[in-house]
């Protein structure tokens, strides 16, 4: 399905649903696209709930500019709700994505009924030698990132899903990322300051004991930020927990959500 | 990164939860339990990672899959029936009647035969290109292409597939480039690294390694960007066969498997048995070792017969005197692979005479056993061939095809020797 915003054409999936009760929307971090989502969305739409698995601008199939300031993409999300006719949605983020749904509940309240982030940190400090190799499109800078999101378990696969081998699968999503975006995507993560930032909304925190890229005790520094947020701890998982453990995050998601 | 012999041995399995079990088990069961009812709609709506149906998925073989994957570089695999059927399985995912691929001719013959006269009556047509003429897969391409193929190795003449080429010509039509890599395995190439977007392979040759089984892979690199061709219909257009579902829309680059498993493996069915993944398995692990020792041997073995003044022409991309030798240095470092052919003097009545006489290499259509193997292609794998065929694909009356074994090389040099001085007095 294609929304327009800022004059741009913008991508979200809806998980082969239909429905337009309780809107989720899921938003994916640096350098991905919406196909992260894949599960959860179908889901989600199955239940009646309606989807938007979004590509961000500058990302899969969106035109436009990726943002380079986080509070950038929370802003054009309230304006992605405008173009698709939403009041209020629970957006649900990972790694970059949840830091977009945090400032977006901060920053925009009334739209925001529920927030969960996955695999996060506030903030989101990026190693000068990821940022570096990024900077210069260097597959380095994906090799980096692809092997610290896995965990060492996950190194080795052993997927629930059958047949997928996740690293080439990290791999490909990062590969896709046009040049400059993934860059711009870790500088945001890198500069974004919400020590002022108040957010009140229902929240989930879901993290990954083995999770080298925001690590479990930035996790819980999140939630302590965050009044009576659940906590959903996954043992053993790395920072692509959506790959790792598709099952054990989507009953976290079901729970908080239902 | 855990790096590919690493990979060999461990990915994709982990010792089992319920038992402790070190070796992956074979599951051998139709179908597993759900744990509730609205998780099994889940796993039929494929919003859950699991197992239904054998057909389907099987624990076991989801091991072989994800190694295989590991080991090409893709983002999923899987196994199929044979070989055979894992072509099959990427025919049909991406092409429907009216629809046409461009294919090398130098191919197995099975495979050769599924294009030029089984699919035609489907109303899938292929049109067959010098594989050393990289630009004339181009020229055959059609507004109805769909696909083209190759091996990496052709078959019996060993062309070397200048895959990065190809590749480029392939993506420049918009269509994606599958490989059957079948005489290489990932050990000594990894199409995809190089450009090609879809593997396959005979998991009954080098990758099971003792012929015992049969069975094939078929692996997806996630590659090729199916949303933005306009030649990939079947991941770009509602599937009524799963709810209007648009693979491409929601499934990025895993796309293309996610279809072939939700329709080519549901309906068609050509599934891998859990015990013949298994079996695969065992060989897997010790695929780099085989195929090191397999390459050596074949080395010398083919040097050994270029002496001979009773072969007329070897053919092995590891001699100065193959027209591919640069390219498969380039390709194929760590060895050309461990079939090769050459011509015997004297045609088909010494070509006879030569495989009856010997005694370690066995008469038997196959390649990539640990022991060694021989053929006679005119008469055998290529038959159904015409001898227009026949002669583009460089198959002549004499010609010999070798599968050099893990043997001790000296004793299969005897062995030729033997084989050489009988086919002499046949001449």
């Amino acid at each position: 399905m294609w929304y327009e915003v800022d004059g741009n054409r913008v991508f979200a999936s809806h998980g082969s649903g239909s429905a337009m009760e309780r809107p989720i929307l899921f938003v994916h971090g640096a350098g991905m696209d919406h196909s992260i989502w894949v599960m959860p969305a179908r889901h989600f739409a199955r239940h009646g709930r309606r989807v938007l698995a979004v590509d961000l601008p500058g990302h899969g199939r969106s035109e436009g500019s990726a943002a380079t300031r986080i509070e950038d993409y929370a802003d054009w999300t309230a304006r992605l709700l405008d173009a698709a006719g939403i009041e209020q949605a629970t957006v649900v983020g990972h790694s970059m994505g949840s830091l977009i749904a945090f400032a977006f509940a901060a920053r925009h309240r009334e739209r925001c009924e529920r927030i969960a982030l996955l695999g996060t940190s506030v903030p989101m400090p990026v190693t000068e030698r990821l940022l570096s190799a990024a900077q210069t499109n260097d597959h380095a800078a994906i090799d980096m990132a692809n092997g610290w999101s896995h965990s060492p378990r996950g190194q080795l696969g052993g997927n629930d899903n059958p047949g997928h081998w996740m690293l080439t699968s990290g791999e490909r999503l990062l590969e896709r990322a046009r040049p400059g975006v993934f860059h711009a995507d870790l500088s945001a993560c890198n500069a974004f300051d919400a020590r002022d930032a108040v957010v009140s909304v229902p929240a989930l925190i879901v993290i990954g004991d083995a999770d080298q890229m925001t690590p479990a005790k930035a996790g819980l520094g999140v939630a302590a930020r965050l009044p009576d947020p659940r906590i959903v701890r996954l043992p053993a998982c790395g920072h692509s927990m959506l790959s790792e453990r598709p099952n054990e995050v989507l009953d976290a998601l079901r729970d908080f959500l239902r | 990164m855990t790096r590919f012999d690493t990979l060999s041995l461990h990915a994709g399995s982990r010792p089992d939860t319920a038992t402790g079990a070190r070796a992956t088990p074979i599951y051998q069961s139709a179908s597993f339990v759900f744990p509730d009812t609205d998780f099994a709609a889940g796993l039929f709506n494929i919003e859950r990672a699991g197992h239904v149906y054998s057909r389907l998925s099987n624990p076991t073989n989801a091991v072989l899959e994800e190694r295989m994957a590991a080991l090409d570089g893709g983002v999923a695999a899987i196994a199929t029936a044979s070989g055979q059927a894992a072509m099959h399985l990427a025919v049909t995912t991406l092409c429907s009647a009216g629809d046409h691929i461009v294919a090398s001719r130098s191919l197995y013959g099975g495979t050769h035969n599924l294009l030029a006269y089984t699919l035609p009556r489907f109303g899938i047509e292929t049109t067959f290109v010098d594989p050393r003429d990289v630009d004339a897969f181009g020229r055959a391409v059609r507004p109805e292409t769909r696909l083209m193929f190759a091996e990496t190795l052709g078959n019996p003449g060993l062309e070397v597939l200048d895959v990065p080429s190809v590749a480029a010509v392939a993506h420049a039509a918009g269509v994606p480039l599958l490989i059957d890599s079948t005489f290489t395995t990932p050990y000594l190439m990894r199409p995809i690294e190089h450009g090609a977007d879809l593997v396959l392979h005979s998991a009954t040759k080098f990758l099971s390694g003792h012929g015992v089984v049969i069975g094939g892979v078929l692996v997806d690199g996630g590659t090729f960007d199916w949303s933005g061709s306009t030649r990939c219909p079947t991941l770009n257009e509602p599937y009524a066969g799963f709810h209007d579902l648009v693979f491409a829309d929601e499934f990025g680059p895993a796309a293309f498997i996610t279809r072939a498993r939700k329709e080519g493996l549901r309906d068609f069915g050509a599934c891998m048995s859990p015990t013949t993944a298994f079996q695969i398995l065992q060989g897997i692990e010790t695929l780099p070792l085989r195929m090191a020792r397999h390459v050596t041997n074949t080395q010398h073995v083919a040097e050994f017969l270029e002496s001979q003044s009773g072969v007329e022409r070897v053919r092995y991309p590891g001699l100065a005197s193959h027209e591919d030798q640069a390219l498969a240095q380039r390709l194929l470092p760590l060895g050309a692979g461990a079939v090769l052919s050459f011509d015997i003097a004297g045609g088909r009545a010494a070509a006879r005479a030569f495989i009856e006489s010997l005694t370690l290499f066995s008469h038997l259509a196959n390649v990539g056993d640990a022991k060694s193997l021989v053929i006679h292609p005119a008469s055998t794998t290529h038959h159904r061939m015409d001898t227009d065929a026949l002669r583009a694909a460089g198959i002549g009356e004499g010609l010999i095809r070798l599968s050099v074994g893990l043997e001790d090389v000296a004793d299969l040099l005897d062995d030729l020797q033997r084989g050489l001085r009988r086919a002499e007095k046949a001449r």
